[in-house]
């Protein structure tokens, strides 16, 4: 693509303008090895670095053999739950056949960025994921479901499998063995639901893409057409050529115990350097990723920092009070949030608040699948309630209808994080609630984290009721 | 006449054969009629429809849930502005403000030369080089109101014809699975005793 009209602003830019956004730094690099090549989509350059000997080495070995290296790799799910991988394998029912892998590459969590670069520059290294999985866990089909708004990943995908089938790593009688599967290129069309596993099935089935009655809780007992499925995350699947290769104790000597290996995460917002950055697992605090000269060099203009935003849109918000808080699952859930797909955001002393907050709240409402009725009848109030507010038309009254309307969705405590400016102590990760995905509580999350951090904000708009704010016309509101 | 053409019936009959249930093929073939057409039209949901056994009302269904399909006549360049968190952060507000005003549209609206229509849009994956915009969904990134402006310039000129197809082309390749390499479909409702590869203890 053309990058003509990239030349704004004071932010730095990277310096791989077929990675916009993707720094390398000097540290390990597991999934984003060859963004540093401008053709690192091709399959010479794969050939060159190493590529497909995962699969030669997975195809050496027999298929339970490489699903116990990638259970003891501990490989954490990266599509936001965090789920250990090789575990979620394990699930499919006993002498149930055929199998499906489906893949998740339907990106779309706010503030989340790095599947779509994962698909665009290193096509192969996806590929060969896709392999391995349906060789180790006995899967006979495997679709490549992709958001249809990344037309880019698309070409490059669709040029590597072409590639791929070429050279018999895909199709029938993989390298020789008696191993066969064919991986379908598979297009979305925009809901941002069809990232939750079963609505992603259904979606692939045809249907709207609406989440699936839970139990069965997992769709590895009953996927896609009925059948155990396997549905994992791009970057869950890009680690796989590496475990394959190099074996699961090279993988778990990276990061640490509970979270081995590396995981990509996106910070963007306010930030001198926003960036995409490969970071080892239990390497860094928020302080390191937001301050820190390798990564983000500080909140821009000299700023102080207001607030972050620290898993995607779907997580409760921290402030600076929260930034020696390690970048793990486990310490950002006591400390009232998540990391969810890995994606920081970050708001500087200058931010309205309520609207920052009102364009999640509104993301999702306007992406609710309509099933569950506490999100979307609760999800379209929010965005109304909010969006009167932050029009300065809002009252008390209004405030505390938002925390009734966030009661039915999410009933009892709301996680948030301490402050001590206010006093308030930590309420840990998770939120009870009443729908079945994570739609409906998201688009209570960030009202709830702005209003409980910043209750002034929300006062002085709603005292000054009368006085119309001067704000640009409201896009798309309404619709 | 706008069901899909005699090419494109080749090609969705090629799509459908990957799926073991032809309506895996919907999305990818109401895509396909877009790509056409420019838009979703009801000849094509009922033409796709006959292509997959179902309804057109199936067709239509599970179509209109999804943002991507256009069920009226849309320009040729269609401009998605992101609004979502890290773009509303770096002045996606701002610059849709200034995008209706240079287009004389309101955002949801085509321009009376029926060239660009502007829309808003949700996160695009790209937060790190807000604010975004994607024209036909191709990314334009850190867009300033001089570069939207140079943008729409260059779409009216047509300087940009080589680099963005029109609205209804996604990826300008397909996959082609090669006949002698293909495993083909696993039906669902074939229990077989595993795959080849897999060495399965009897129960």
């Amino acid at each position: 693509m053309s990058t003509d009209y990239t030349e704004n602003t004071d932010r730095v830019v990277s310096p791989l303008p077929w990675a916009p956004g993707f720094y390398p730094g000097d540290r390990p690099q597991i999934v984003t090895s060859r963004f540093q090549y401008e053709d690192g989509h091709t399959i010479e350059r794969y050939h060159a670095t190493g590529g497909y000997e995962g699969l030669r080495a997975a195809l050496a070995k027999s298929p339970a053999d490489v699903a116990d290296e990638v259970k003891n790799s501990t490989l954490l799910g990266r599509g936001g739950a965090g789920f250990p991988a090789g575990v979620k394998w394990g699930f499919t029912p006993q002498g149930v056949w055929p199998r499906y892998l489906v893949v998740n590459g339907d990106e779309s969590e706010p503030g989340t960025y790095k599947d779509r670069l994962l698909m665009e520059c290193d096509p192969h290294q996806l590929i060969e994921g896709c392999l391995i999985a349906c060789y180790a866990a006995g899967l006979s089909q495997c679709f490549l479901y992709i958001r249809g708004e990344m037309p880019l990943a698309h070409e490059r995908v669709a040029v590597a499998l072409d590639e791929a089938y070429a050279a018999g790593y895909v199709g029938t009688g993989i390298l020789g063995t008696d191993f066969g599967v064919d991986i379908v290129l598979h297009t979305g069309a925009g809901a941002y639901v069809v990232g939750e596993e079963t609505a992603l099935i259904e979606s692939l089935e045809g249907e709207r893409g609406m989440p699936r009655l839970k139990p069965p809780y997992f769709p590895a007992a009953v996927g896609l057409y009925g059948q155990p499925t396997i549905v994992n995350n791009v970057e869950t699947l890009a680690n796989l050529p590496f475990i394959a290769k190099e074996g699961s104790a090279a993988y778990t000597a990276i990061g640490t115990a509970t979270s081995p290996g590396t995981r990509m995460i996106a910070v963007s917002g306010h930030v001198m350097r926003p960036g995409v950055y490969e970071i080892v697992n239990g390497s860094t605090t928020f302080r390191d990723l937001l301050y820190g000269d390798e990564f983000c060099q500080g909140i821009r203009d000299g700023n102080d920092l207001k607030a972050f935003v620290p898993g995607g849109g779907s997580a409760p918000w921290f402030t600076a009070d929260q930034l020696d808080v390690a970048f793990e699952g486990p310490e950002a859930g006591a400390a009232g949030s998540m990391l969810g797909s890995g994606a920081v955001m970050v708001m500087d002393s200058t931010t309205d608040i309520p609207a920052a907050a009102l364009s999640l709240v509104r993301f999702y409402a306007h992406e609710s699948c309509g099933k569950c009725v506490p999100c979307r009848e609760g999800g379209t109030w929010l965005y109304r309630l909010v969006q009167r507010i932050v029009d300065g038309n809002g009252t008390d009254a209004d405030l505390q209808t938002i925390l009734d309307v966030g009661q039915s969705i999410c009933p009892g405590d709301m996680p948030h994080a301490s402050s001590e400016r206010l006093g308030l102590d930590a309420v840990p990760f998770p939120y009870k609630m009443t729908t079945i995905c994570f739609v409906g509580p998201s688009a209570y999350v960030p009202i709830h984290s702005a209003m409980t951090l910043f209750p002034e904000d929300f006062d002085a708009l709603v005292t000054k009721r009368g006085e119309r704010r001067s704000i640009p016309v409201m896009a798309g509101a309404g619709e | 006449m706008t069901r899909l053409n005699d090419h494109n019936v080749l090609v969705a009959k090629e799509i459908i054969a990957r799926y073991p249930k032809k309506k895996s093929a919907l999305i990818p073939l109401v895509h396909l009629s877009q790509q056409q057409n420019g838009y979703v039209t009801d000849d094509a949901m009922r033409h796709v429809a006959e292509l997959i056994d179902v309804t057109p009302a199936e067709v239509y269904g599970t179509a209109s849930f999804y943002e991507m399909f256009r069920f009226e006549p849309t320009g040729k360049y269609l401009i998605n502005i992101c609004g979502t968190m890290s773009c509303q952060l770096m002045g996606a507000d701002a610059l849709m403000h200034h995008a209706e005003h240079t287009l004389g549209v309101r955002a949801g609206s085509t321009t009376p030369d029926g060239l660009i229509t502007l829309q808003h849009a949700e996160c695009q994956a790209a937060c790190t080089e807000a604010p975004t915009l994607q024209v036909n969904y191709r990314h334009r990134y850190r867009v300033t109101l001089e570069a939207f402006d140079q943008l729409v310039d260059d779409l009216r000129s047509g300087a940009l014809e080589a680099v963005v197809p029109p609205h209804g082309t996604l990826a300008r390749n397909r996959q082609q699975i090669p006949a002698d390499r293909a495993v083909g479909v696993t039906d669902p409702d074939d229990v077989t005793e595993g795959p080849a590869w897999i060495q399965v203890t009897p129960a």
